[in-house]
């Protein structure tokens, strides 16, 4: 017994300050945001687009990265003659629309809005999520679950993963939606008690990411659940999905951790 | 089986070589297949065992790579199939009995005698008309829509759990023929998880390649993603520099700590030992974030690229990651120790799910699963490839082949992990990370095995007249472990699944593809 105390005065407090003090130290070659800049770029140029895995890179009117494609891999950076693409330490990137997460790199992008009237009076400071999987690799599911651990804490903002739909208010969805998974993931749906969010996790659960347009996937939630919260990334480190969450609920507003800050 | 019958039977090669696909003799599969089962008899191991759609012909080959561990030698055969089917090995080769149920359902043959053919992932067939499982009107098969084994009886009933799980993690089908709250039997049904990743590969390697290999199991990033940079190195022949390699050997051991940090806690988490499961949650995340320093990304994704490495270390990073490597040793042994001295977590580990050597080796066990039944298989010893030809891991065994074993098991890894990735760290040879990487060799054949954390990851492509892939084949750990769990639970209690899953933790993605 003396030993699981000396452990425990050993192991110390370990709950981050965030959101009310600073996020926890990104690594300096963290891949948040994309940067573009477009004066740069030759004309007629498409290396960058090319080179993208996934079709993430729209060169009509402006060189434009689809965030919700986007692995954050680098293969357009290395790619581009001129260098004229990195990619930020800004790691929050959740939007309520999908069309915001097409947005060209000069406008800021619009960070998702809190949920408002009753949704807000309900879920503001009690959300209940059922994580579904279906058809990834299991990163995203495993940087969802890291905000269970001591160091994120999720439940002190009374968020929390729940074993059954009809104890939930929504779905965590991630993977690109095997086709395999779709009779599940509807079934799990149609047990959420009304009113219900999702919130899509990841690239493929947005777009299909890796696994765009193959036949054994439906490219992602999209077009099968309505999609209240969008959450990029390949997978999305913990603090982009919980930056995501607390907007969602309306629980950074006047807070520290809504400006963000970047990696060094 | 002697060295010789094998070299006129099969093709000898080692780990991250090619060789033409015209080496590689083919039998009628009468004379493969009792060459395989002699194999296996002789201590050979099935690594790999696949169909592939034969070029201008309705015909099916059937390719099989078998590893000799204490020959450091890996026998490649081949035969080819004509008709809906071939009699199935799996009757006297328990170990292939997954392989033949894939190569069914992916070519639309019938493994005839197979005493469990059933589909794997509910996958369309790679030979379009041809499909074994499929519904009327050449459908594919419907997921989950088998014949599931059922054990009659006044008083046993079926526990049925999935493909939505309580927890956050993938999904995947369980059934449990249960009398009272023992388990008779439990029949795992996968395939969720299926995108479609080896068709995919075909035709390439093309620009998602990589990003196929660094997903195919994502805790596995940086193990699936040097198997296959090694297939393609072996293909262009292109020779990485010491310096790549052992940036390799960091990454891949830094995911191992990651993913047996996390396991441990885990496991305390299922018994209920909160101090434990608290602080191996957040030291995973310390080790996650020593591959996020490397390469920017917590899973490895961009670190391990085709020619060597995406990222280098220089010298203040270096002092860094050992600065943060030494603490991070420290609170990990102090969190794993408690679990030793602490008799309510030994009285559920101990004894709890059971796995003996002999059906560990029958079954083909791979990883920590098979050494903690006394199996002492490890790639990184046994068919060395990249650093670990230099720097040898020693390989870490228990012999009672439960909870405890495969628990502590993973804990001898971590210590040994560290002082790996530390002696590298302290001696960085110099030199590029990254070396150019041609064309790959026509009609050739490669394998590549890797220590992944769960065990052997083993990819073998082939070429064909231009280079591409005309068949790349991925085996996961898991594909051949996920029996090991079902035969795990065997007489145990039902209520002791969460920590028998947990104890094998494997992949749903990496065995659906």
């Amino acid at each position: 017994m003396i030993d699981v105390i000396r452990a425990r005065l050993q192991q110390g407090h370990r709950t981050m300050a965030w959101p009310d003090g600073p996020p926890p130290p990104l690594a300096e070659r963290f891949r948040g945001r994309p940067l573009i800049d477009a004066s740069k770029c030759r004309s007629g140029c498409s290396d960058c687009a090319e080179a993208c895995p996934t079709g993430a890179i729209d060169l009509q009117g402006g060189v434009r990265v689809d965030l919700g494609r986007c692995l954050f891999c680098t293969d357009c950076a290395a790619a581009c003659p001129e260098g004229a693409l990195s990619y930020g330490g800004d790691y929050r990137l959740a939007v309520r629309e999908r069309a915001q997460l097409v947005a060209p790199s000069e406008r800021e992008l619009e960070l998702a809005a809190a949920l408002q009237g009753r949704l807000r009076k309900l879920f503001g400071r009690s959300l209940k999520l059922r994580q579904v999987s279906a058809g990834g690799c299991n990163a995203c599911e495993l940087d969802v679950n890291v905000l269970n651990t001591v160091g994120w804490d999720l439940s002190r903002f009374g968020i929390q993963f729940v074993a059954s739909p009809r104890h939930a208010d929504g779905l965590l969805v991630t993977g690109a939606l095997s086709k395999n998974m779709l009779l599940a993931l509807r079934k799990t749906w149609d047990a959420v008690p009304e009113p219900k969010i999702v919130i899509a996790v990841g690239a493929c659960a947005i777009s299909g990411g890796p696994y765009v347009d193959h036949p054994e996937v439906a490219n992602g939630v999209e077009g099968t659940l309505p999609i209240d919260l969008y959450v990029p990334g390949c997978p999305p480190h913990p603090l982009t999905i919980l930056d995501g969450l607390l907007r969602l609920v309306g629980q950074l507003e006047g807070r520290r951790g809504a400006e963000g800050v970047s990696a060094p | 089986m002697s060295a010789n019958s094998a070299g006129e039977r099969f093709a000898t090669t080692g780990n991250g070589r090619a060789l033409a696909r015209s080496a590689v003799p083919e039998l009628p599969a009468p004379e493969l297949f009792d060459a395989v089962a002699a194999a296996i008899g002789g201590g050979l191991r099935v690594a790999s065992f696949f169909g592939l759609a034969e070029p201008g012909s309705d015909d099916v080959g059937l390719f099989a790579v078998l590893a000799d561990d204490r020959r450091a030698r890996l026998h490649l055969g081949r035969t080819r199939v004509r008709g809906s089917g071939f009699d199935a090995l799996t009757p006297v080769c328990p170990q292939v009995h997954l392989f033949e149920r894939e190569i069914g359902e992916q070519f639309g043959l019938e493994a005839r005698g197979h005493p469990w053919f059933k589909p794997v992932r509910f996958q369309r067939s790679l030979r379009p008309g041809h499909e074994v499982f499929g519904g009327p009107g050449g459908a594919g098969p419907e997921v989950g829509v088998t014949d599931f084994y059922r054990v009659e009886g006044d008083e046993v009933h079926e526990v049925a759990v999935g493909p939505v799980h309580a927890g956050v993690i993938e999904p995947g089908h369980f059934r449990f023929q249960c009398h009272g709250e023992n388990v008779f039997h439990l029949e795992i049904s996968l395939g969720y998880q299926h995108r479609g990743v080896e068709r995919a590969m075909l035709g390439g390697p093309h620009k998602r390649s990589i990003h196929y290999a660094e997903t195919l199991a994502g805790d596995t990033t940086v193990g699936h993603a040097t198997a296959y940079c090694q297939v393609v190195e072996a293909l262009a022949k292109c020779q990485k520099t010491p310096r790549a390699q052992a940036l390799r050997g960091i990454a891949m051991e830094l995911e191992r700590l990651a993913n047996h940090v996390g396991d441990l806690g885990a496991l305390a988490n299922d018994v209920a030992y909160l101090p434990t499961a608290s602080y191996c949650g957040r030291l995973r995340g310390d080790f996650l974030n020593l591959t996020a320093t490397l390469c920017g990304s917590r899973f490895g994704r961009g670190m391990i690229r085709p020619g060597g490495v995406g990222f280098d270390v220089d010298a203040a990073m270096g002092s860094d990651l050992l600065a943060r490597l030494d603490a991070a040793e420290r609170d990990t042994a102090n969190a794993v120790e408690l679990l030793w001295d602490a008799p309510s977590v030994m009285a559920r580990f101990e004894d709890t799910g059971p796995v003996p050597k002999e059906m560990a080796e029958a079954l083909g066990l791979v990883g920590p699963a098979a050494r903690a039944s006394g199996l002492p298989r490890d790639v990184r010893h046994d068919h060395p490839s990249g650093i670990f030809r230099f720097s040898h891991v020693p390989v870490s065994t228990w012999n009672t082949g439960d909870v405890f074993a495969r628990a502590y098991v993973r804990w001898l890894e971590v210590q040994r992990s560290i002082d790996f990735v530390r002696e590298q760290l302290r001696s960085l040879p110099p030199g590029e990370v990254r070396s150019p990487v041609g064309a790959l060799a026509p009609d050739h054949v490669a394998v590549a095995l890797a220590e992944g954390w769960r065990g052997e990851l083993c990819h073998v492509a082939l070429t064909d007249a231009a280079g591409r892939f005309e068949r790349y084949k991925v085996v996961d750990p898991s594909f051949h472990n996920w029996t090991g769990l079902a035969m795990a639970l065997r007489g145990q209690q039902i209520s002791d699944f969460p920590l028998c899953n947990k104890s094998f933790n494997l992949s749903y993605c990496g065995h659906d593809l």
